[in-house]
């Protein structure tokens, strides 16, 4: 159990998920990185939900959102009862996060390599309708990386200067990896590297509003370590 | 012509509706120039990527607005398939998915640049409304009657056109009163007309093959419908037989065939080799009703 898990109170939320999660390495992985998006970055809250101006939040890497449910509930989108029956024919939560069927969820995800388009999409959308204060994260994971469609995403964000902040989870599960760093497929984005597990480093980084679209690479241990 | 009305309408829609937005992967962006210039937040080309395309609409959906994407048919139905079916369908959002090239428009480009199964992708997706225009006079009322709602909407622009423009041809239009029903969908009209001349046997039109017009086929077939459709032959045949259920019924299904032609040419000479050319169609629908 990490630190935020337990200063949190999300240790009690994310036992109740366990037993039958697919995906229980790549969950937790994101854990300190959701939590501090929504505890000290994010402006939204379940009450302004559906807020046109709220800020966005979108889980490309749908894959192990236990760690992600959790923090919803804590934070009181939906009650924590439904952590009870993850995957069950009458709960709203899957395997993979349905934003037709949770409070909170802004996308629907599991197929990798959509979340990023849907965002850039998302911040276009909100730009064009004077939403200029509102901000546009989304997640992904360095494996998720392999799908091509992320980097048609990533050159486009650069070359239009579009601020939106992606959050890559680099838990080293890339069968392949990405030699000389992932941040070196991102050119021409704002790059910061920091340990996904540091709250404080995370807050840091993910606070400061850029000007063009800004990267951070959240460093955990390896999957399966 | 219809390109020429998608272009016009659309930058007027543009013009007059700030929920509109349009997302280009290259294609026609030269035409969308001056929109562009008078939006450049709602007019929107994001380079030669036709997975982001969808996407970003799928994302400019999910804000309230609504995106009008737009490139040849194998490209933005054929490989944006899944952004199709996730990032509209699965997000349950819309768009207005506009294309060129469907079947062998792209004659001389080859199969790299040809779709005939456009619509039958979008058949195995929930929620699409499909028009396929017949002239380009019919293309500027279905641009803006998509842009009053979310949903769902393929608007498939082709070579082809018949004579005349038919208005409201959401449903059947009789244009032939007689015998067995032929169908003719989009710019099969005058294929059709001309192969059925002499024949007893009743024409009618759509240029909105999905939803079907379930009610009016019902009441037009009495017992023999031929289907032509200006693409992948046999696309609409799930439709027509849940329409026809428990109705007896002989069918046949003229479209474009599955087997690769691999030459080039124009789209008359690839209609002649799918047999949807008059005479073609002619002998295929004799011999159906012999």
């Amino acid at each position: 159990m990490t630190a935020t898990a337990v200063q949190s109170g999300l240790g009690p939320l994310l036992h109740r998920l366990t037993g039958d999660e697919k995906h229980a390495p790549s969950a937790h992985s994101t854990l300190d990185v959701l939590w501090v998006l929504y505890d000290r970055v994010l402006r939204v809250s379940p009450e302004t939900a559906d807020a046109p101006g709220r800020d966005r939040f979108l889980l490309s890497k749908g894959h192990g959102p236990a760690a992600y449910y959790a923090v919803l509930a804590a934070k009181g989108f939906f009650p924590e009862q439904w952590l009870d029956d993850l995957g069950g024919w009458d709960s709203p939560l899957g395997h993979h996060p349905d934003r037709v069927r949770i409070p909170g969820v802004e996308a629907g995800t599991g197929s990798l390599g959509h979340g990023l388009g849907l965002s850039i999409g998302v911040a276009l959308g909100l730009r064009a309708q004077g939403f200029t204060r509102t901000r546009t994260f989304v997640l992904l994971g360095d494996a998720e990386l392999d799908e091509g469609s992320n980097h048609e995403g990533i050159a486009y964000a650069a070359a239009t200067r579009l601020p939106i902040t992606a959050i890559v989870i680099d838990n080293q599960s890339s069968t392949h990896g990405w030699p000389g760093g992932i941040a070196a497929r991102f050119p021409g984005w704002d790059v910061s590297v920091v340990g996904g597990r540091d709250r404080d480093r995370l807050e840091h980084a993910l606070k400061p509003r850029h000007n063009r679209p800004n990267l951070i690479v959240a460093t955990v241990e390896r999957k399966g370590s | 012509m219809m390109r020429e009305s998608f272009i016009a309408t659309t930058t007027e829609l543009l013009d007059d509706d700030p929920r509109t937005a349009l997302v280009l992967a290259d294609i026609s962006a030269e035409p969308f120039a001056p929109a562009r210039s008078r939006h450049p937040e709602r007019v929107l080309n994001v380079g030669i990527r036709e997975q982001l395309m969808a996407s970003v609409a799928g994302g400019l959906a999910l804000t309230g607005m609504r995106p009008y994407l737009h490139s040849y048919a194998p490209f933005a139905v054929d490989r944006a398939y899944e952004q199709l079916k996730l990032d509209l369908g699965h997000q349950d959002v819309g768009a207005v998915v506009v294309t060129i090239g469907g079947s062998y428009d792209a004659s001389a480009e080859g199969y790299t640049h040809q779709s005939p199964g456009d619509v039958a992708l979008l058949d195995t997706l929930e929620g699409w409304t499909v028009h396929v225009p017949g002239h380009h006079d019919e293309v500027p009322a279905m641009l803006r009657e998509a842009a009053r709602h979310d949903d769902r909407v393929y608007v498939r622009l082709g070579l082809q056109e018949n004579d005349r423009a038919h208005p409201d041809a959401g449903r059947l239009v009789v244009l032939r009163r007689g015998g067995p029903l032929v169908v003719a969908v989009g710019p099969m009209l005058d294929p059709v007309l001309e192969a059925t001349t002499g024949l007893d046997v009743t024409v009618a039109y759509t240029n909105r093959p999905r939803p079907f017009d379930a009610e009016g086929l019902r009441a037009l077939t009495g017992g023999e419908v031929v289907v032509v459709e200006p693409y992948l032959a046999g696309t609409s045949a799930a439709a027509v037989s849940a329409a026809l259920e428990g109705v007896p019924h002989r069918a046949l299904h003229l479209g474009v065939g599955r087997r690769e032609v691999r030459r080039y040419g124009s789209w008359r000479d690839h209609a002649r080799e799918h047999g949807l050319d008059a005479p073609g169609l002619r002998a295929s629908i004799m011999d159906f009703l012999s």
